[in-house]
């Protein structure tokens, strides 16, 4: 008779069981709906927002299945796509710019089993549909902007302080000032010395100061990491409330890397239209208008940014930026053109007072600050032509109007074009700006189509290859083929159970990393199964010949898979995206095969053979 | 069953070798027909409800000052993919494509766009080469430490062997060597290593236990010990991968069809490349003397 532990039996029943739970949720097929929350992100939704929604939805002769109030937002599931659009629409229409409407598949997993942590397996953008944007920081820029910043505040603490200089510059990093008289640059040099941060709150080193008329300053390198760390912080705060403007049910936006943003938007279609708000550095500047006696140096001139009104000085110092702008909606003035309606914040209310008060009867003008680029041919350093994409800063007028009366924290710019580039404008007042301008690096865009085509296929490979498997060891190894298939669609199930436990996401290669393991899987039992064979031959009784079989065997398939386990773990680190996905299967399939087809086909022959009195082996 | 293995040694290293050079050759004059993933550009793939004529879109192209542009059919005729190489940052090329398509009277259904930065790719090539050194590494490390270094070398001169032949197919015949086919090129390693392991593992037992025969015939008595194993485990794995490539759709194609090569030539690898390096380093009884204990450890397991 052959020894197996009761203990085992026990150990298996429970890992299944538990792979069979986390697995089900997969089986309820998600719903769609439509997810609505308050465009002020200050605001919850609430019962009034709900019944509005109910109200709105049922105008449109439609049915809503459930309706739940969630995390802030509003959830309603329909029946099919078609529904769903309609809701959509309708409630657009109906409260305009007040909420965000975003699509999404709303899973049905049954609250006992959401409760216990089950729920569906996370699909990749290339199973879903939707789109990927990998973007680059331009710390540089920022960092330049900070130097600015530096010498800026330096030559106003000089101008306090009565510090006289003869010239001052930046060259790279750093910041020069030249002196006329020792006794300034004594005076500069104490100030450099006593001060332990930068007027703007910074470390910084003094470069140089050994002639009595030159002084160098720099920001401390760990200044400069501090900058950049911070400007695409800044910059991925800024992206997660526009991803969150846009609409979209669970975007992903994260950071990657030292100057990376990953962010992905599931189900987004028009792409265009999703990279316009993303990639977009819009701000404004509000600027009182020259007075035209006013000095060279104190007033620019710029450009309208429709060409037909021509140019028009501004002064030189900003009273506000969109910065200080806390809420931003459209709306439409008597004439029934559109407008943004603004909100500052305290400091920025109280500048526009003090601005305002006095100049009443001259003209404001709002100063639409926008990021381009432009690629131009440059050699490298092989002598190559390259293109080079350099980003400029454009800054048009878009409105210079007569101030009526002070201003404070609430007022009106118009003159912002058609409704829709009107609201456009207010949600990048709300999202904030970015600290620095970015690039696309790199973008993927899957239809929803293709998504869906990837599915099919995927799944059709799966049950085409795993029952070719299954009736090949069925027909070629018999009773133990059952054990070994049995043990094979247990790790399916295994597989699809600790993915949507582990909340991994699966992607189209994911898929394909299940089919391998279908065939690898396996392999386990072929080895277990000729090694058996095997000692049947050297003449061992059957109890004898299993029980060194599984053990002989173990090694080996202990050693195969740890490798195919180093590779897999390898392509998870270098891989991205996708490519991780086929990852992750592979290394959960490879550990749950080895559980199944050791452990489990152990058991499973147990109880065909165990305890029975077997004179001849079939194998 | 008995098959002589060593007797085909000679012939067998001397094709490895032929396809070996010629690979290495290949991929050093031809070099790789680099997937977007690593050249970087543009990719837009359109689905037509009739089949168009990919002239006419080139024509469109043309006209419009693109340059350097592939316009070919995947997968069916109804399908169309745009390829703009060498477009470096402007990554809203792909949606302007699709509109001046849409625009020409080529108003199909957009499946995907893709675009990858000049800067990405090479970053991926290096990020691929070097995973493709380190995995090796580590391999040869653990096989050494649980093995013996003859056998490690054997392991990896087979994984080296499987993946430049690899390589240098997909450089002779051109196909398109993008990040899922270097999946599929680790998985090979994965795969061709699990059978180098399970016939060096029976050398290593055999050369413990019949002490009587010498080297060449202990390695073909383990071979067809393993033989077995071997075929129907490389039958299960490309029964899937068929599946895989045929029914998979176009996406995965490049990757089933690497590792279909794989698995071949990862069979024939762990069969004689593995033993003739451990012949010609000549594998004694000696090199197996180290008692060995984790058989002892593992025996109660099932």
């Amino acid at each position: 008779m052959n020894k197996f532990p009761t203990w085992r039996y026990f150990v298996i029943i429970a890992v299944l069981m538990l792979g069979i739970l986390y697995a089900l949720p997969n089986l309820y097929p998600a719903q769609p709906a439509i997810q609505v929350a308050y465009t002020d992100s200050s605001k919850s939704a609430d019962q009034s927002l709900l019944n509005t929604i109910r109200e709105e939805i049922a105008k449109q002769e439609i049915e809503i299945s459930e309706i739940n109030l969630k995390n802030n937002n509003i959830v309603a599931q329909f029946s099919s796509v078609e529904d769903q659009l309609v809701a959509k629409t309708a409630l657009q229409k109906a409260l305009l710019d007040r909420v965000i409407v975003a699509l999404k598949l709303e899973p049905t997993t049954p609250d006992w089993l959401a409760s216990i942590g089950g729920r569906p397996l996370k699909l990749g953008l290339d199973l879903s549909g939707g789109v990927h944007f990998l973007l680059e920081v331009d710390v540089e820029t920022a960092l330049g902007d900070k130097v600015d910043g530096l010498l800026n505040s330096y030559r106003k603490k000089f101008r306090a302080e009565n510090i006289n200089y003869i010239s001052s510059s930046i060259s790279g990093d750093q910041v020069t000032f030249k002196f006329k008289s020792s006794e300034d640059y004594e005076k500069a040099l104490d100030i450099f010395l006593t001060d332990t941060l930068t007027p703007t709150g910074f470390q910084f080193d003094l470069v140089e100061q050994s002639n009595i008329s030159t002084l160098k300053v720099s920001y401390s390198d760990i200044a400069i990491k501090e900058l950049r760390d911070y400007a695409v912080k800044q910059n991925l705060m800024t992206l997660r409330n526009r991803v969150n403007e846009l609409g979209v049910s669970e975007p992903v936006v994260q950071r990657q890397g030292a100057n990376r943003i990953v962010v992905e938007l599931p189900g987004v279609q028009d792409t265009a239209a999703a990279k316009k708000i993303i990639g977009k550095t819009a701000n404004l500047e509000f600027r009182l208008e020259a007075k035209s006696n006013a000095s060279r140096l104190r007033k620019t001139e710029f450009e309208y940014k429709d060409e037909r009104y021509g140019t028009a000085f501004l002064e030189n110092d900003v009273i506000v930026t969109g910065d200080r702008v806390t809420n931003a909606n459209t709306g439409f003035d008597e004439s029934g053109f559109a407008q943004v309606n603004i909100t500052l914040d305290m400091q920025g209310g109280r500048a526009m007072q003090r601005a305002t008060n006095g100049n009443v009867g001259r003209r404001l003008g709002v100063l639409f600050v926008e990021q381009k680029s432009k690629s131009t041919l440059v050699e490298d350093e092989f002598g190559n032509e390259v293109i080079e994409q350099t980003s400029y800063i454009q800054k048009n007028i878009i409105n210079l109007a007569t101030v009526q009366a002070v201003l404070g924290t609430n007022f009106r710019i118009t003159g912002v074009g058609s409704p829709q580039e009107a609201s456009e404008l207010a949600l990048l007042l709300r999202a904030g700006a970015l600290a620095a301008p970015m690039k696309f690096v790199e973008e993927r865009t899957v239809g929803p189509s293709l998504g869906k085509e990837n599915i099919e296929l995927g799944m059709r490979s799966v049950m085409i290859g795993f029952l070719m498997v299954i009736l090949f060891m069925g027909f070629y190894y018999r009773l133990f083929g059952l054990a070994a298939n049995v043990a094979l669609t247990s790790n399916l199930v295994l597989i699809t159970g600790i993915m949507s436990l582990l909340g991994a996401t699966l992607t189209l290669p994911g898929i394909a990393g299940i089919v391998l393991t279908v065939g690898m899987a396996v392999d386990a039992n072929v080895l277990i199964f000729s090694r058996i064979r095997e000692e049947l031959k050297g003449g061992k009784n059957p109890h004898q010949a299993i029980q060194d079989g599984f053990s002989r065997a173990f090694i080996t398939i202990f050693d195969a898979n740890i490798t195919t386990l180093i590779a897999a773990l390898i392509l998870y680190a270098i891989g991205t995206g996708p490519i991780k996905g086929f990852a992750v299967t592979l290394s959960i399939g490879i550990i749950t095969s080895m559980f199944t087809a050791i452990m489990g086909t152990r058991a499973i022959v147990q109880l065909m053979y165990g305890s029975r009195n077997i004179q001849e082996l079939k194998i | 069953m008995n098959i002589n293995f060593m007797r085909f040694r000679k012939i067998a290293i001397t094709i490895s070798l032929i396809l070996f050079v010629g690979s290495i050759g290949s991929i050093f004059t031809k070099g790789l027909s680099l997937g977007l993933d690593f050249s970087g550009g543009t990719l837009v793939e359109i689905q037509y409800e009739d089949s168009v004529d990919l002239q006419e879109i080139r024509g469109v192209l043309s006209e419009n000052g693109y340059e350097d542009f592939q316009v070919v059919n995947f997968g069916s005729s109804l399908d169309v993919l745009i390829k703009i190489a060498d477009q470096p940052g402007n990554s809203s090329l792909g949606d302007q494509i699709f509109t001046l398509l849409s625009t020409n009277n080529f108003e199909g259904e957009l499946k995907r766009i893709e675009f990858v930065g000049p800067q990405i790719g090479s970053e991926l090539r290096d990020q691929g080469g070097l995973g493709m050194l380190v995995a090796l590494g580590m391999i040869l490390l653990y096989v050494a430490f649980r093995f013996q270094y003859k056998f490690a070398l054997g392991a990896v001169a087979a994984l080296g062997h499987d993946v430049v032949i690899i390589l240098g197919l997909f450089s002779i015949f051109a196909w398109d060597f993008d990040l899922s086919v270097l999946a599929a090129l680790l998985a090979v390693i994965g795969y061709s290593l699990n059978d180098s392991i399970v016939v060096s593992d029976r050398i290593r037992e055999n050369f413990r236990s019949e002490r009587a025969l010498g080297s060449e015939d202990l390695i073909n008595l383990s071979l067809n010990q393993t033989l077995s194993r071997t075929v129907i485990t490389s039958l299960t794995t490309l029964l899937v991968l068929f599946a895989l490539f045929f029914f998979g759709g176009e996406a995965v194609r490049g990757f089933s069809l690497g590792l279909i090569i794989g698995v071949l030539i990862g069979t024939y690898s762990s069969l004689y490349i593995v033993t003739t390096i451990l012949i010609s380093l000549n594998l004694s009884q000696e090199d197996m003397a180290v008692p060995d204990v984790e058989g002892a450890e593992f025996d109660d397991m099932p």
